[in-house]
């Protein structure tokens, strides 16, 4: 690679970036607009025209704030910490195909490069709990970390039955396999999925590490400024990501009839986004005794027959 | 430009993994285990080995490590100084044995100088996946038993109700 090629690489990277914050931005306003619809309430309506510049309003609030180090806090991973979870979730969306031509890195790994990612982001919640050195993010850090590596698990699993349909770990190549949306292939899987989705995001019902009422917002109580603001758009990028690995993974991506591709994976992606936020209005968060045994004794051999009977079927189906 | 990130990524490796030795704190011991695992993965990844990479990062950086991190905060281990630095009264012979292999690795390296090659080949995910259920099955069969007893007996050692 030339100079030109790398300045071109590193500028399509900042185009996408700032077109994910832009993306987060209107996730956090479009989640409380849903909510308010939902609950029948008006939501957020004095910034601008119909709130809209709402989120704009709360990054400037958190921005000015006072940068506060807690002084019982281990002061360099106190600040690392919340950095990791945006980065990492971030960082996944370099593989993810929009369009048959819209991507920005096909590797031939891309959905262990999703999976590894996604195994890191638990640091970055596991540490702030840590680093706050005070017993409720502690409490909740520790939550955080056996909730996400339960549910990895059947995740990683649930994407084997599509691998094996596929032949392939490239997410350009699984979309195109797909002539057939794999949810209706796989739909265990799928639900398999969308199920340890939310659970990884944090998402209600499996928002433990963050239970308001009992842990007193969980890992983040101690953090403030714009430490939160990185906790909280890494958690909106999270949402996003699982919405277009399902779209990607599941629904055929950017097939569809009639209209163009792009707005074909917008339209599943929106849509999914609205049933995770309509998911959260919905329904009570779950007990932790309750959401351990959900992830090992039901997700996870669920997963594992998926996997047994789809590599059986796909032996006599496939040739080799 | 491949040079210059592997040899960054390279010392960032070395320092991490030294790093380890120096720190007095056990979370922050782990932390520079973990960059110098991701910091391997990396490097797996320029000499084109990609699957490795990423079971690298998933299995060592993102299982296992945030299991050692996991039991350190429940454990609730923090510094201790005084021993850190000190050595262990019985260096001397494990030092002298460590010495022996490497000065055989250099006998070894110049004997057998590496051939100069620019063009890498990257090896994809399907021809490991061949190598190991093709020539290589029983050894990855034997394997699993050996992880599947493993489980077996840490289910064994931690069942409820043991006299």
């Amino acid at each position: 690679m030339n100079f030109a090629q790398w300045l071109l690489a590193l500028s399509s990277l900042g185009l996408a970036l700032l077109g994910l914050l832009f993306i987060a931005a209107l996730m956090v306003y479009g989640e409380r607009k849903i909510l308010a619809l939902l609950q029948d309430r008006l939501g957020p309506n004095r910034a601008g025209p119909f709130g809209l510049l709402q989120p704009i309003a709360d990054f400037l609030k958190l921005l000015t704030k006072e940068h506060f180090v807690p002084p019982f806090a281990d002061r360099n991973i106190y600040i690392i910490a919340p950095i990791i979870v945006p980065f990492t979730a971030l960082l996944s969306f370099v593989v993810v195909p929009v369009s048959d031509d819209w991507w920005l890195a096909d590797l031939n790994i891309a959905l262990l490069f999703i999976l590894a990612l996604s195994s890191l982001r638990v640091y970055g919640i596991m540490l702030g709990g840590w680093a706050s050195n005070s017993k409720y993010p502690l409490f909740g850090g520790l939550r955080s970390a056996a909730q996400m590596i339960s549910y990895e698990l059947p995740m990683g699993l649930a994407l084997m039955g599509v691998i094996i349909l596929s032949g392939s770990f490239s997410l350009v190549d699984i979309v195109a396999a797909q002539e057939l949306p794999f949810i209706i292939l796989q739909p265990i899987g799928f639900i398999i999925f969308l199920v340890c989705g939310i659970a990884e995001t944090n998402r209600l019902p499996f928002d433990l590490p963050e239970a308001e009422n009992e842990l007193a917002s969980g890992y983040n109580t101690e953090y403030g400024d714009i430490k939160f603001a990185f906790y909280y758009l890494g958690e909106y990028i999270g949402v996003l990501l699982i919405a277009v690995l399902i779209t990607v993974l599941f629904l055929g991506g950017w097939h569809g009839p009639w209209i163009p591709g792009v707005f074909w994976f917008m339209l599943k992606t929106l849509t999914l986004i609205f049933l995770f936020f309509w998911l959260r209005t919905s329904l009570p968060r779950l007990r932790y005794d309750q959401l351990m045994n959900c992830g090992w004794k039901f997700l996870l051999p669920a997963a594992l027959i998926n996997l047994l009977v789809t590599a059986f079927l796909g032996l006599f189906w496939m040739e080799g | 430009m491949y040079e210059v990130i592997f040899y960054l990524t390279a010392a960032i490796a070395v320092l991490a993994a030294g790093a380890i030795l120096k720190v007095s704190h056990p979370v922050h011991a782990a932390l520079y285990l973990v960059i110098s695992l991701l910091a391997l993965a990396l490097i797996f990844f320029l000499l084109g080995a990609p699957l490795l990479a990423a079971l690298q990062v998933m299995i060592y950086a993102g299982a296992i490590m945030v299991l050692f991190l996991f039991l350190i905060m429940v454990m609730n281990l923090r510094s201790e100084r005084n021993q850190s630095l000190s050595l262990p009264s019985g260096w001397k012979g494990p030092a002298i044995l460590a010495l022996i292999l490497w000065l055989e690795l250099m006998l070894l390296l110049n004997r057998y100088p590496a051939e100069e090659t620019n063009e890498m080949t990257a090896i994809e995910p399907k021809a490991v996946g061949h190598a190991l259920f093709g020539p290589y099955l029983v050894l990855v069969e034997a394997a699993a038993v050996l992880l599947l007893a493993a489980l077996v007996a840490a289910l064994y050692l931690s069942r409820k109700g043991r006299s």
